[in-house]
């Protein structure tokens, strides 16, 4: 844990008074150079660039965006950062990678400048986001510019003709998915999809599976969390729950492109919004995306729900899948057991802690900028730019969303549906420890592929899933892993 | 005489006053003509060791290594063997290896069929009359040979996936085969006196331009079933519910069809070469004779093309055995890990940051492609040449 110092407080508070009224062109930063390392463009990227140039022109900070392939941020990062190269200044990445950077002592405590900060409003972020995605062990290191959550998407012109209810279970969801794949949803002629979920290897399947497997697994609240045993740290994986989710995720592939085991997120929201689907799993991005220049084949026609639940959980006691009761699923509805998964978290910026002191604040201002209401409430109604929601004046206020091409009914619906989710008490929380990236996006994915490219059972997956998370476990500390980890958990909306 | 030998003192006076101006430039030249060896050898000798040597033993040392990056550098434990035991027969086999279990009838017959084959070869080289050197030499090729032999029939053959190993291996020696045949072909026809010849020597060599990532992608968008430019045939072909991409054979094949396209220009090019410099006078002289074109290939083209032709290959097979761009753009190793090749496999532990394991895979790969190109080298292309 970085201490803070009393002179480097007022030094930075010194320094962030005068940085302040920066929406004047006083050229405070005249000759400073921040280098940020993020994912490529135009999503995220983009707009950190067009961000940064007007904020070149507020204060004089040149603010350069470096873009490598989303799979290589978190090496380069780390790499740079601890062999001392520190050729980046802010990495903008997934929020629970920020744990293993935190823990080598790499990213810079943004405390003292949140506090020194009387722009960024920050009790306008939403508790889950301000509390527990920007926050390491009690303290600040991360600045929230998307905040995201994975939904269930669905086309409300295909399903109300015919007659269907938008999904409320796993179950449900195929159901409705075999119901209407085959149809042409978008004139063209052709049949389309009945379901459209991303199952590329080394992509975002790994986060698409917590989604499915979340409410099999997770029943008690967000503290209890759907990954590990918080005391042994054994892997909760090797279950009926993540067996059952291994066979549903599969079974959706039936109603999908034939070559879905190649599609990414970018291949999945290409169908989507040229009309193909009726159904998808994404992030915040589909309701943007569908106002933007491309998105009017589903321009008012699709309608945002909470991730399907569950009537069947993993029973501790037995560890086979078993109805939900009232001690089993508590937070059930409906005999359903809700668990949204917030995937990735969301793309948060961070500073490098070794670099020069005037850099790190004009880092900080930068970031500040982004996330300010003024602008990131614009920024979340683009859908190219990446960015969904995560402040709460984004998500009371539909107005923003109005003016941006959303219609009023759409607007209410699909922040309804962030907003549910956001606030669920059995939200299901992704993993945020050191090693995260390889507990999930190697091991998980990896076994994932393979048992939808029929190389192994579901059975067996979880098994070498299991043996491989208890080597990372031990290669971290199984001890420290277990403190991460609870820490991690510790905050529930 | 004897006196007027000796150097008088006004003479020794005279040399000496002059020797240093003289003899500066003089013995410059002197040291540079004894230290040229040194001279010319030494910044290749640093370069190299700087640039290979180091990197090389720095990467064994990780590759016993556990290394954990954090503030202020990184942790190195060592780890003794545990990164190798890993791939070969601890939790990772099934990746780099493969899956195993029973033997099927097929991988049985395969299975013995290789033993048979070897222990042929083996009697073979015995009767011959074998030498220390090359009984030890061998051991690496025929044990090469086994092994992969009965890998092949405890997984492919009896129904289960293969490793990295076996993918790798499938890339070099079919994609190889594909690429020496097709360029050969091509070569062969560009040599003749063909109309367009020269417009069809540019043609064929662009290919060998292109970065392999615009050739993976443009590759994945062309078979791309449902949007691609041939989407309309595949659709009429009744082919619609079919994508190669979820299929491990379809998805391999591929791969190395988009990897013949980028390589075929560069057997093309080298053996157009070889068979211009392929004197007229014999294969004219045959024809007179008599001799059919198929017969003037076989006993004069081939034999002369041969040295070059191997040495193509064997760079070939250098290369291939290295291949990482097309599966990483294509298919990200997928379906499953059906066209992860070894490269791939250290390129994806070095993005999680386990060096260790990565540096134990590339260490793996070294060794099997030294083995099999120096195989290669000694046991068919010096013997072809010998011959």
């Amino acid at each position: 844990m970085r201490h803070f110092k009393t002179p480097l407080a007022a030094g930075l508070l010194a320094t962030s008074m005068l940085a302040a009224p920066f929406a004047q062109a006083d050229g405070h930063y005249n000759g400073v150079t921040v280098e940020i390392l993020t994912r490529p463009g135009p999503v995220i990227a983009g707009r950190l660039a067009e961000r940064g140039e007007e904020f070149r022109e507020m204060t004089g900070a040149n603010i350069v965006v470096n873009e490598v392939p989303f799979a290589e941020i978190f090496q380069k990062l780390l790499t740079d950062w601890a062999t001392g190269t520190n050729s980046i200044d802010v990495g903008v990445f997934a929020s629970g990678w920020g744990v293993e950077l935190v823990n080598g002592g790499l990213v810079e405590n943004l405390d003292p400048y949140i506090a020194a900060d009387d722009q960024i409003d920050i009790d306008d972020i939403a508790p889950y986001f301000r509390e527990f995605n920007q926050k390491i062990g009690g303290s600040t290191y991360l600045i929230t510019v998307d905040g995201d959550f994975q939904m269930l998407y669905y086309r409300r012109d295909v399903l109300e003709a015919a007659g269907l209810e938008p999904p409320r279970t796993w179950e449900d969801y195929l159901e409705v998915a075999a119901a209407v794949h085959g149809q042409d949803m978008n004139g063209d002629g052709e049949a389309d999809y009945g379901s459209c979920i991303f199952k590329k290897r080394n992509a975002q399947s790994y986060f698409a599976i917590g989604s499915v497997a979340a409410s099999f697994n997770q029943t008690q609240g967000t503290g209890e969390g759907f990954w590990f045993d918080q005391e042994t740290m054994e892997p909760r994986i090797n279950n009926a729950g993540w067996a059952e989710a291994f066979r549903l995720y599969k079974a959706t592939g039936e109603y999908g492109p034939p070559d879905e085991l190649n599609h990414d997120i970018g291949d999945t929201r290409a169908l989507v919004t040229s009309g193909r689907c009726a159904l998808a799993i994404d992030w915040g991005d589909i309701g943007p995306l569908s106002i933007d220049e491309g998105g009017e084949a589903i321009r008012d026609k699709m309608g945002a729900i909470i991730m399907p639940g569950s009537r069947r959980v993993v029973d501790p006691a037995s560890g086979e899948l078993t109805d939900c009761n009232d001690s089993l699923c508590p937070h059930a509805v409906d005999g359903i057991n809700y668990a949204p998964f917030a995937a990735f978290g969301g793309w948060a910026g961070a500073i490098n802690a070794s670099s020069d002191d005037q850099v790190k604040q004009a880092a900080y201002d930068f970031l500040s900028y982004m996330n300010q209401a003024a602008q990131s409430n614009i920024d979340v109604t683009i859908g190219w730019t990446g960015y969904n929601p995560y402040r709460n004046s984004q998500l009371d206020d539909t107005s923003n969303w109005v003016q941006a091409g959303f219609s009023e009914d759409f607007a209410q619906n699909y922040l309804g549906a962030i907003k549910e989710s956001l606030n669920h008490p059995n939200m299901a929380s992704d993993i945020r420890i050191p090693g995260a990236q390889q507990y999930t996006g190697v091991v998980l994915d990896r076994e994932l592929a393979r048992f939808l490219a029929d190389e192994i059972t579901a059975e067996q997956a979880l098994a070498n899933i299991e043996e491989a998370w208890e080597e990372i476990t031990e290669d971290f500390g199984r001890d420290e892993q277990a403190q991460m980890y609870r820490l991690g958990l510790g905050i529930t909306n | 005489m004897a006196a007027d030998l000796s150097p008088s003192p006004t003479g020794a006076a005279q040399a000496s006053a002059s020797l240093p101006a003289r003899s500066r430039g003089e013995r410059l030249n002197e040291w540079l003509d004894r230290n040229a060896r040194h001279i010319f050898l030494w910044p290749a000798v640093v370069l190299i060791l700087v640039f290979s040597i180091f990197p090389l033993v720095a990467s064994l040392v990780i590759a016993f290594s556990r290394i954990r990056l954090s503030g202020g550098g990184f942790q190195v434990r060592f780890v003794g063997w545990r990164n190798f035991d890993k791939q070969l027969f601890g939790s990772e086999q099934f990746h780099f290896l493969g899956t195993f279990g029973p033997l099927s009838l097929m991988g049985w017959v395969f299975g013995l069929a290789v033993t048979a084959g070897v222990i042929w070869w083996i009697a073979a080289y015995l009767r011959a009359g074998p030498t220390f050197i090359g009984t030890l030499g061998r051991l690496f090729p025929w044990g090469l040979v086994l092994g992969l032999g009965w890998l092949l029939s405890y997984t492919a053959l009896s129904g289960r996936p293969f490793g990295t190993l076996l993918t790798t291996y499938f890339y070099v020696l079919v994609g190889c085969a594909i690429q020496f045949v097709i360029g050969m072909g091509l070569a062969y026809l560009c040599s003749r006196a063909i109309r367009g010849r020269n417009f069809f020597r540019v043609l064929f060599f662009l290919p060998l331009m292109i970065t392999p990532i615009g050739i993976g992608y443009t590759f994945r968008m062309l078979a791309d079933t449902s949007k691609g430019p041939f989407s309309p045939l595949w659709q009429a072909a009744g082919l619609g519910d079919f994508s190669w991409a979820t299929d491990p054979w379809a998805a391999r094949m591929f791969i190395i069809i988009a990897d013949s396209w980028q390589w075929i220009p560069f057997v093309f090019i080298m053996l157009l070469a070889a068979f211009e410099n392929v004197p007229r006078d014999y294969s004219e002289a045959a024809s007179m004779d008599g001799a059919s074109e198929w017969q003037i290939f076989r006993e004069i083209t081939w034999p002369q093309i041969m040295p070059v032709a191997a040495t193509v290959m064997l760079i070939r097979v250098i290369e291939a055995f290295k291949i990482v761009d097309l599966p990483n753009i294509m298919t990200s190793g997928g379906p499953g890990i059906a066209t992860e090749s070894m490269s791939l496999h250290a390129l994806f532990a070095w993005r999680s940051l386990d060096l260790g394991q990565s540096s134990a895979v590339a260490y793996l790969l070294l060794f099997v492609t030294v083995v099999t190109c120096v195989s290669f080298f000694n046991l068919v292309v010096l013997r072809r040449v010998r011959s």
